[in-house]
Order: C-alpha cells, then sequence, then structure tokens
C-alpha cells in the first residue's frame, strides 16, 4: 500500500518537478487572484450605478459566466479560438477565463458589500463635496469588504484551488507536473503528494476563514 | 430681514413617482439668519432641506445659494457642497475612520489640504465643538452627543456659508441633546446661516429668527417663534403644535 500510494524514492524523484509546478500555482494564483479581484471590482461600481442601461447587460454579463462552467471556458479559449484566428496561449487563456469567470463570483461578493453600506455613509461624503469616485474609493469600499471578508476569502480558496485547470492547457503548475511526475513513474504517489501539498497551502486559509466566520456570527450575536 | 439672501429656494416641486412631496415650495434665508422648519412626518421638510444641497433633486424651482445655481448643469456641485455643511438625524460617521480622519476626509481629498494642513484644521474644527481630546476616537468609542457634534466638526472644518441640520437631535438619549444644541448655539452666535429641521421648541424660541410650518408638501404658515408657538394663524399649526407640546 505505502510502496504504491507513498513512495520515498519516487517522492525523492518527483520532487523537483513537483517544487516546479508548487511554485507556479503560486504564481499562478498570485496573478488570478487580483485580476479576479480587478474584475470583480469593476463590476461591482458598474452595479452601483442605477441605470437600466447599465443594469441589464451587467447582469446578464454576470450570469453567462457565473453559469459557464470555467473548465469549458478555458478549453473554448485554449483550443476553439485558434479556429477564428486567436492564439492566446497557455497563460494567457488562464488569465482571461479566470478574469471573466472569478470575476463575476468577486463581482457579486463585492457588490452584496457595498449594498450593505448605508446610504447615509454615501450621503454624508457628498454632502461635504467629496465626489462619487472617491466615497466609493475612502468611505464605501473600506466597509463593504469589511462586511463581506469571509466571502471573498472563501472565494479566493476556491479559485487558488481552481488554478489546477491550468493543467488542461498544459500549463506547468502543481497539479500538471504531477501527472506528468506520474506518467514518468508509472506510480500514483506523486499525485498523492500534489494533494498533501494543495492541502497544506490552503488549510491556513481554511483555518482563518472558520475564524472570520465564527467572528461574524457572534458579532450578530 | 437682516443682510441680503444667501439661500433662495423658489417654487420646488418634488416627485418621487406618483408621490408630489413638494407642492412649489419657497424659501429665502437672509445672511446670519437661522430658520427652523417644523411639521407632521412626511411633511416634506426633510425633503426640502436635501433640495438645499441637492442631495435630492428638484422635479422643478431652482435653488441658488450663496450666489451659485444649484440646478444649472454646468455647477460644479461637489464645489458647492463644501459651502453647505449638512448634519444627518443618524450622524453617518465613517465608522472605520477616527473622529479626525473623519473631519479630514473632504479636507484632504476634495480642498486639497496637505495632510498636515488637514489635521491642525480639523483638530480646530474638533476643538470648536468640544471634542479635542477625542480625535484618536473611532465613532464607535463615543456617545451619541458626541458622534453628532463630530458630525457637525465635519461640516464646519470646510467653513461652510450655510449649514442645513436634518432632525440632529431626534436619535440622541435625552441627557445627551443638551451638548449638540450648545453647540449649534455657538455656531449661532458666530453668526452661521443655518436652517433647521427639528422639533426642538425650546431652542427654537431662544434661537431662532424663524420658524416654518409645513404640511403636506406646502408651507402652511411662517413667522416668530412666538407669533407660530403662541398665536398660530391656522387651525393645523395649531393642531401641531398642541400635539408637539404635550410630549
Amino acid at each position: 500500500m505505502l510502496q504504491t500510494f507513498f513512495n520515498l524514492e519516487i517522492i525523492e524523484a518527483a520532487w523537483p518537478i513537483i517544487l516546479a509546478g508548487l511554485g507556479n500555482t503560486v504564481l499562478l494564483s498570485l496573478v488570478v487572484v487580483p485580476l479576479g479581484l480587478l474584475g470583480g471590482l469593476g463590476l461591482a461600481m458598474l452595479a452601483s450605478v442605477r441605470k437600466p442601461w447599465v443594469r441589464w447587460p451587467l447582469m446578464a454579463w454576470v450570469d453567462f459566466f457565473r453559469a459557464f462552467p470555467p473548465l469549458v471556458l478555458l478549453i473554448f479559449l485554449y483550443a476553439g479560438l485558434p479556429f477564428a484566428g486567436l492564439e492566446l496561449g497557455g497563460f494567457a487563456c488562464v488569465c482571461v477565463a479566470f478574469f471573466l469567470n472569478t470575476g463575476a463570483y468577486y463581482g457579486e461578493i463585492l457588490r452584496a458589500g457595498i449594498d450593505s453600506v448605508p446610504a447615509g455613509q454615501t450621503e454624508a461624503a457628498r454632502s461635504t463635496g467629496v465626489g462619487r469616485l472617491q466615497t466609493m474609493l475612502y468611505v464605501v469600499l473600506p466597509q463593504a469588504v469589511r462586511n463581506v471578508l469571509p466571502d471573498l476569502l472563501s472565494n479566493t480558496l476556491e479559485v487558488v484551488k481552481l488554478t489546477s485547470l491550468g493543467s488542461v492547457v498544459a500549463m506547468p503548475e502543481l497539479l500538471f507536473q504531477a501527472r506528468q511526475a506520474q506518467s514518468l513513474t508509472y506510480n500514483p504517489t506523486p499525485i498523492v503528494l500534489a494533494a498533501v501539498i494543495y492541502f497544506l497551502m490552503l488549510w491556513p486559509l481554511v483555518r482563518l476563514l472558520s475564524r472570520l466566520e465564527n467572528r461574524a456570527l457572534a458579532g450578530r450575536g | 430681514m437682516p443682510g441680503k439672501p444667501i439661500v433662495e429656494a423658489r417654487g420646488i416641486h418634488k416627485h418621487f413617482g406618483a408621490l408630489h412631496v413638494l407642492k412649489g415650495v419657497d424659501l429665502v434665508l437672509a445672511e446670519r439668519e437661522l430658520v427652523f422648519v417644523i411639521g407632521p412626518s412626511g411633511s416634506g421638510k426633510s425633503t426640502l432641506l436635501r433640495c438645499l444641497n441637492r442631495l435630492e433633486q428638484p422635479s422643478s424651482g431652482s435653488v441658488v445659494v450663496d450666489g451659485v445655481d444649484l440646478l444649472d448643469p454646468r455647477t460644479d456641485i461637489n464645489h458647492a457642497r463644501q459651502r453647505i455643511g449638512m448634519v444627518f438625524q443618524s450622524f453617518n460617521l465613517y465608522p472605520h475612520m477616527t473622529a479626525l480622519g473623519n473631519v479630514t476626509l473632504a479636507l484632504r481629498k476634495v480642498a486639497g489640504k496637505s495632510r498636515s494642513e488637514a489635521d491642525a484644521l480639523g483638530s480646530a474644527a474638533l476643538a470648536r465643538v468640544g471634542l479635542a481630546d477625542r480625535a484618536g476616537h473611532t465613532p464607535g468609542q463615543l456617545s451619541g452627543g458626541q458622534q453628532q457634534r463630530v458630525a457637525i466638526a465635519r461640516a464646519i472644518a470646510l467653513e461652510p456659508r450655510v449649514m442645513l441640520f436634518d432632525e440632529p437631535t431626534s436619535a440622541l438619549d435625552p441627557e445627551l441633546v443638551g451638548s449638540v444644541l450648545g453647540v449649534m448655539r455657538d455656531l449661532r452666535e458666530s453668526g452661521m446661516t443655518m436652517v433647521v429641521v427639528s422639533h426642538e421648541m425650546g431652542f427654537a424660541r431662544n434661537a431662532a429668527d424663524r420658524v416654518v410650518f409645513m404640511d403636506e408638501g406646502a408651507i402652511i404658515e411662517e413667522g416668530t417663534p412666538a407669533a407660530i408657538f403662541e398665536t398660530p394663524g391656522h387651525e393645523r399649526t395649531r393642531a401641531f403644535i398642541g400635539q408637539i407640546q404635550r410630549h
């Protein structure tokens, strides 16, 4: 059993490959999380414009990308778009797909956060001559983010896990590298190793999330 | 009337959908004048106040404050609003900032002051409302009365020409009302032009030049505090004054 799933020799052999994959997963996360947040921020701020010609297209956009499976989206970008003469490459495809998919999720979370800030906050700032954008930036967003911090963190956790989708477009991230090592060694140990690494990387975040959620519950008490 | 007009609202109508909230209201204030606006809830008095800094856009009519036409699309409303301070019933302090941070936000981001300049002006404003020693406290650490005084400091730090008060003491425990009225009295004595929506009759009697009674979106009558409170001309005014005096 141990020889099959946790073979020490294979761990030693696969280690450099896996480590490179871990590095790429971290790098990828550091790119796609801010990208998704940026997209989400844009969507959430657009949502505070209460004009029908902004509202309806925005709702359609968010619904569409939340309903569209990210794996399908990624494969379409990678394997479909070249038929339209647009070859983006694996990394760019992952970036675009995450911007669209996780941006929509972050957008909904941030929109809920913005809605949770009382209108009086905006009125107070506007009454002192602070402009619309600056009111959003200095008064509304800091409170909005604090109000939805557990949801933002939870979504970020999902995004980091989703970076494993990059393996289908040959991004050399953790899962992809583990699959490589597995096929080279004919042994599932590298996959188990990758799973352990994912867990060790994300477990502190999960703990933090639990604490935030408990605190939010206590605060509501 | 003492001095020239500084607030001129004329023929103000406001519709919210099918609701006709203001039905052709005129309100003109001379410089240094303090006008009280009273009336039952739903009479449109808060909406009228909010039209005076365009937090509410009137459906028709004109609003000129300190010579600036607020409804002219070419008017830089953010610039104009710095000259019109507003204080809200629920304080609306920014909970994630200190008292000083609340007071200096507009100074830094709109009036373009440096941090040290803004801090000096902000501290002076807090001192004026008797809260110099609370600059580093967040709103959650302050009593309701202190919060409302910080809100007043936030407005006066910009050196407005006019101050609008929307039921500034309605959300306060009775024992905290006095400190806020004290600050308003000081402002009054410094010559500030003020429009106050409130039912603080004692304060109105002592400090107001004029009391305006509104009902159902229109001004029913106006006059000196003595005239309105003691010899109101209209049955509706009489009924309303009787009601609030019974409390």
